[in-house]
């Protein structure tokens, strides 16, 4: 039996997922902002990189909700007492990947490994004692004689893995992209074909590796195992999450006020303008990581203080999280505001908005119905470009010591964990390795992903091509 | 001129208050003095006389905005936040959580600091312009291409990855440099190479695809095809007329951080064990020193202004027609 929860992060993500279907929907029924943002979201897509991009950041995207699905598991009953729940929060990702999140050795073991890392004393065939390298629990546990049956069976699997994927990728690309197999796509609109076209060989490459990795991660660790024998896979899956939340809900606090104060600065100009000002430069001249240091040690203390409030460590890691995102827009909104403020300085002087003040239209709804749509593209390209650095941030931030709750599972933490192990002999590199690719495709899918969008948005930039 | 940097240094008053203000609100009215001393004194010996007793130690045992016992001036004068916050303004930092003087500390530190920081600043503006420059010298050909894919593919990765990344390979693997450490004198640069090699390659592609952008903004002004019209050959516009031009939003960029080198870099400095402001600083946030903190964010923030400074000043050099008045 289950119990579904809602952390407060997944409440927040279900408001960030309405907002932007409730964006979508504006869009498509608003006529004239449906044409200025179609044909720019079509650009985007009907390139090779900017659907190549979008389909992979789909797929973390995917992965970070299937995370977000929390619940508890309902203990063994006890007569007489009413239900009683685990403290354990799971969630619908941690049940995908059982497996992986059983399969604990004791220790490190590298990739593929079938031995722990660290010698052991062990019962000798013959009796007495040696020290060697133990079996691993999991690990090509199934195999009986390793050195004979490893390769044949690596091979076995992951063939059998790749070519489901290919089949799964041909189903997929026969189905959907069936309409699209020119290799012209369509001009001038006629759906999403061109973009179905272009993702072909990144859906193949994806379907193909999500094929090897059902086939062999089960049995064997194929990332290694970390210092307590957790799967590194399975950690660099569930870091997925904490890294998009960053992204994307520093972003959800830090539109508000750059929007408001931005816009607000330039648009009334004068005594608003002045104090509006004073407010980022004093935000502004605080070095940025001090004053995020600053406040994380604040709420830390602030957690510590009122522990009885949060009943599971997840609630509590979960809380520390939002606070950080929370400190990262309250302290991230000068750039955008700045680049607002010399929008609206320069539209208030235009003639639309002149006309809409000449016939007494109030200024909310000048601000509202004509500023805003038209400084909508650069908040999306500010939003888009800050995206990478704000996972990039989180390492750094949690190197630092005022990152994510230590016990929460995310890239900074996988890398502060395994920075020390390079000094091991042989060197333990595996962990390093996942938490840094796993980043560097998200990382690298975002920015030119961004570009993209960019391109797509910025009037100057598509002029200049 | 002299008017104008009056009125730039009276403009930095309030700005200052108001980061003072802020830190004040975060480091005493949200987390009370006894907050602070209970972290210090540690779960096993918190009782209401040893925060007293600690308090007191630390001179934390003041109101915090108005005494009424005391009298005349010090009822607004000997209250915590003259004493903690406004004292900063005569950079009198006082004294950390852990006795020591918070002033002589930076003092020292800020040598090794500026050792690293500086180098690293020159170098990278030189090798982040050079290859910028080069990029737009082959614009629309695939070396350009290359070249910003290069960049971001570079930008995507890690900061920590090149540090870690560099440690391992210059250190561990091929023995060119001392993995860590420091010292003072003309030995120092075995230990600083590696923190300058790695810090400059860290932000080149982004730096680099920032100064590109850049110059192809200027590249496409009239001016440029006026000199290209009289024949002069592509390299001489681009160093004499582009890069020149250029400036004024290169030097916007690169002035105001000048000032904060003294401060040195939190990551690179705690990594490769530098005894600077960095890892002084880091240190701080880790132990939950709470005053080493509030100075540096001071020091910071003072030192933002002046670079804010600096580079109107700067300004007034490359461009004539730029006066401060």
């Amino acid at each position: 039996m289950i119990k579904p929860i809602l952390l407060w992060s997944d409440v927040l993500i279900l408001v960030l997922l309405w907002s932007v279907a409730a964006l979508v929907w504006l869009a498509r029924e608003n006529g004239q902002m449906s044409e200025t943002l179609r044909g720019p979201w079509r650009q985007v897509m009907r390139s090779r990189v900017g659907a190549s991009t979008a389909l992979i950041l789909a797929v973390y995207v995917g992965i970070g909700l299937l995370d977000s699905v929390h619940y508890v598991e309902r203990l063994p009953d006890t007569p007489g007492q009413a239900a009683q729940y685990g403290g354990e929060v799971y969630s619908a990702l941690d049940w995908v990947l059982t497996p992986l999140r059983e399969n604990v050795e004791k220790t490190y073991s590298a990739p593929f490994a079938t031995h722990l890392y660290a010698k052991e004393t062990l019962q000798g065939p013959v009796g007495g004692e040696v020290r060697d390298f133990p079996r691993l629990k999991y690990g090509g546990a199934h195999l009986a004689d390793v050195e004979r049956e490893f390769w044949p069976d690596v091979l076995k699997r992951g063939g059998l893995g790749m070519l489901a994927g290919l089949l799964a990728w041909f189903m997929g690309y026969r189905l959907t992209g069936r309409s699209s197999l020119s290799p012209v796509p369509p001009p001038g609109g006629g759906g999403d074909g061109g973009a179905t076209f272009a993702l072909s060989p990144t859906l193949l490459f994806l379907c193909l590796l999500a094929g090897l990795l059902v086939a062999l991660a089960p049995v064997y660790h194929v990332f290694g195992t970390d210092k307590v024998g957790q799967d590194v896979l399975y950690l660099s899956l569930k870091s997925i999450r904490t890294g998009l939340l960053i992204g994307s809900l520093t972003t959800l606090v830090m539109l508000p006020f750059a929007l408001g104060l931005g816009i607000a600065a330039g648009y009334f100009g004068g005594r608003i303008d002045d104090v509006i000002q004073y407010l980022y430069t004093t935000l502004n001249s605080i070095p940025g990581v001090l004053l995020i240091a600053a406040a994380v040690l604040v709420v830390q203390v602030q957690i510590e203080a009122h522990a009885e409030l949060f009943n599971t460590a997840a609630a509590r890691s979960d809380v520390r999280l939002l606070a950080l995102c929370g400190i990262l827009g309250v302290t991230g909104w000068t750039g955008l505001a700045r680049l607002l403020r010399a929008e609206a300085l320069k539209l208030r002087e235009l003639e639309f908005v002149m006309a809409a003040r000449a016939f007494g239209v109030s200024h909310g709804r000048i601000l509202l119905r004509h500023l805003l749509p038209n400084v909508m593209h650069l908040v999306l390209i500010t939003v888009v470009l800050d995206f990478s650095g704000l996972v990039l941030a989180e390492a750094v931030l949690s190197y630092v010591g005022v990152g994510v709750d230590p016990g929460m599972i995310s890239f900074g933490n996988m890398i502060n964990g395994a920075r020390l192990e390079l000094a091991r002999e042989p060197v333990v590199w595996w962990q390093l390795a996942a938490a840094f690719v796993f980043m560097f495709v998200l990382v690298l899918a975002a920015n030119l992903f961004a570009d993209q969008v960019r391109d797509a948005l910025d009037p100057k930039s598509s002029a200049r091509k | 001129m002299l008017d104008y940097l009056i009125r730039r240094v009276l403009y930095a008053i309030p700005i200052l208050l108001g980061v003072n203000l802020l830190t004040f609100a975060l480091f005493f009215m949200v987390n009370t003095p006894d907050d602070m001393a209970r972290i210090h004194l540690g779960a096993k010996h918190v009782t209401a006389e040893a925060i007293t007793r600690w308090k007191s130690e630390h001179g934390y045992d003041r109101p915090l905005f108005f005494n009424e016992q005391a009298a005349g001036v010090a009822k607004a004068a000997d209250t915590l936040f003259v004493e903690k916050s406004l004292k900063l303004f005569a950079l009198d930092f006082g004294a950390a959580d852990d006795g020591r003087d918070i002033a002589r500390e930076i003092k020292t530190r800020m040598w090794p600091s500026l050792a690293i920081a500086l180098p690293t600043f020159l170098i990278g503006l030189l090798a982040y312009i050079s290859f910028a420059l080069l990029l737009v010298f082959f614009r629309g050909t695939r070396l350009d291409t290359a070249g910003v894919v290069l960049c971001v593919a570079l930008m995507s990765i890690s900061g920590l990855f090149y540090v870690i990344g560099g440690q391992y390979l210059m250190g561990k693997l091929w023995h060119w440099f001392p993995i860590s450490g420091y010292q003072p004198g003309l030995d120092a640069w075995k230990f600083l190479l590696m923190p300058v090699l790695v810090s400059v390659v860290a932000s080149i592609g982004d730096s680099a695809r920032f100064y590109r952008a850049l110059f192809f903004e200027e590249i496409a002004k009239d001016y440029v095809r006026t000199a290209r019209a009289k024949g002069l050959s592509e390299l001489r516009v681009l160093f004499r007329h582009v890069l020149g031009n250029a400036m004024i939003p290169i030097l916007t960029g690169v002035v105001v951080v000048i000032p904060r080198l003294f401060m040195g870099s939190l990551i690179i400095e705690s990594f490769f064990g530098i005894p600077g402001l960095g890892s002084y600083t880091i240190d701080a946030i880790q132990a939950q020193d709470f005053a080493i903190v509030r100075s540096m964010v001071f020091l910071g923030s003072l030192l933002y202004i002046l670079g804010l400074v600096l580079t109107d000043l700067s300004y007034t050099l490359v461009d004539p027609r730029v006066r401060l008045e």
